[in-house]
């Protein structure tokens, strides 16, 4: 795990987890919804799966039902790693 | 019965490539689809039926059966819209182990990398349910939806039970079948320990050299529909479920009761239920696994219940060309075998060349043959499935007029 974890690195490591689990690309804006790009509650326990090894953080399921947007979990996982 | 249950589709997907009607015409033409001693489904693509983000949703097993449906479905014409309120619609859906090669994958990972990083896909994929739950989910069949195992019966019982809930009038219409996926390390090595795989490779049921089966994997779905209703909406017939039979040899974990008195019974009450005679019956699928013990107490059990009926039938395998498809066996052989009846033939046993003493009917070597249907009727059939654990299931299966 990084000394530091910078935004950056948490945006690059959730966008190419969420490309994995179906959304393409473009798709994938801070706004964008899971529910508009079809990322359900088994995709976000894959994701918190990715993040954990990544950065040592754990999405809990209170945690999960909150984020509703990619910009939540972004921000969600930096002020946990931070 | 008193309501009558129809075949209106057919799907598969088998070492001898993707289709139901390539399994039936390369059968038939003598083509095996077993290739280094396994029978595996090279031609099927997950991706050419579903998305990148369904294919990791669902188990090979799974990928298999939504392929097979799919097939069945267009065939029934149901592609566009279910001719039943859904919640009419049954799906029941046979295995034998389910999704193993899920399993084993993530066996690895708990072991080298932690239990913190086992999938949370892993038990939904790997439940032996999972393969008719996805096929529910993917066309809406909201009535009773289930899974069945019963090892290498398990295809055969899924049809069987599915033709119950028709005719009990729990559905108009039910999509079954079963699915396999278990060319993996872990069932490959415990079938070989059980010294119920060939070693040869080759598989050739009934013939004296026969060493064991070879493994296949695979999927076949039927649509069934209640006879009145289909008649109603038009449907075009391929077969008829006329009778099922199921029993179990309480005898042994693995062998089966040598003298097939078991599979004798499940044949007598497939025939009892169909209201039908030995004399009746024009050609049989056999179980025929290339097993030593299988093969001697089949024809066995096809003598004590049909009689001297029994040599004048001809009876072959079609794990001959395919190999074991185990939970899948029974649907793939009943998909095949409403093929055969409906074009008036009987595919061969493959790979047949030595006699072995006792085993004396008539096997249908190495060519197909025509079908003459008796009594002027459409040909009816038993299509035979029988599993570790000692479960018999028989199906009786009438051609299309």
């Amino acid at each position: 795990m990084p000394a530091t974890v910078t935004a950056e690195q948490v945006e690059t490591v959730v966008y190419d987890a969420l490309v994995e689990l179906g959304p393409t690309r473009d798709q994938l804006t801070r706004d964008a919804t899971f529910e508009s790009l079809d990322v359900d509650s088994l995709d976000l326990a894959e994701l918190s799966q990715v993040v954990e090894e990544h950065f040592g953080v754990r999405l809990k399921g209170d945690d999960v039902a909150k984020i509703k947007t990619v910009g939540d979990a972004l921000d969600l996982i930096i002020a946990r790693a931070a | 019965m008193t309501r009558r249950v129809v075949i209106t589709g057919v799907g598969a997907v088998t070492p001898l490539g993707v289709g139901a009607r390539t399994l039936h015409q390369r059968w038939t033409a003598g083509a095996c689809g077993i290739d280094d001693g396994e029978g595996a489904c090279t031609d099927f693509d997950p991706t050419t039926v579903m998305s990148a983000k369904e294919a990791r949703r669902s188990d090979r097993f799974t990928q298999l059966a939504v392929a097979a449906c799919d097939e069945a479905l267009g065939d029934a014409g149901w592609d566009s819209e279910l001719p039943y309120a859904p919640e009419r619609v049954g799906c029941v859906l046979g295995t034998g182990i389910g999704g193993i090669g899920t399993l084993e994958a993530n066996h690895v990972t708990l072991l080298e990398q932690g239990p913190e990083r086992v999938s949370p896909l892993a038990v939904p994929l790997m439940m032996s349910n999972a393969g008719a739950a996805a096929l529910s989910m993917r066309h809406g069949l909201r009535g009773q939806v289930y899974g069945i195992v019963s090892a290498c019966a398990a295809g055969a019982h899924a049809i069987g039970a599915a033709a119950r809930m028709v005719t009990a009038g729990d559905a108009d219409a039910v999509v079954t079948g079963g699915s396999e996926a278990a060319l993996t390390p872990l069932a490959r090595a415990a079938f070989a320990s059980l010294d119920a795989t060939s070693t040869s490779g080759i598989s050739r049921p009934f013939d004296k050299r026969r060493d064991g089966f070879v493994m296949g994997e695979g999927a076949a779905v039927l649509v069934l529909e209640d006879a009145e209703k289909a008649a109603a909406r038009g449907a075009t017939v391929l077969g008829e479920v006329l009778g099922y039979g199921a029993t179990s040899d309480a005898y042994h974990l693995t062998a089966p009761d040598p003298e097939g008195t078991g599979a004798a019974a499940a044949i007598r009450l497939a025939l009892e239920d169909a209201g039908l005679e030995p004399g009746d019956i024009d050609y049989v699928n056999a179980h025929g696994t290339s097993t030593p013990l299988n093969d001697r107490s089949e024809t066995a059990a096809l003598k004590a219940a049909l009689g001297a009926r029994a040599h004048e039938i001809p009876v072959s395998s079609t794990k001959s060309a395919i190999g074991h498809l185990l939970g899948a066996a029974g649907a793939v052989e009943a998909a095949a075998t409403v093929l055969a009846l409906r074009d008036r033939v009987a595919p061969p046993t493959l790979g047949y060349g030595e006699p072995d003493e006792g085993l004396d009917l008539d096997y249908v070597p190495n060519a197909a043959r025509p079908l003459t249907p008796r009594n002027g009727r459409p040909p009816v059939a038993l299509s035979n499935s029988f599993g570790f654990g000692g479960h018999n299931a028989v199906l009786c299966l009438g051609g299309a007029s």
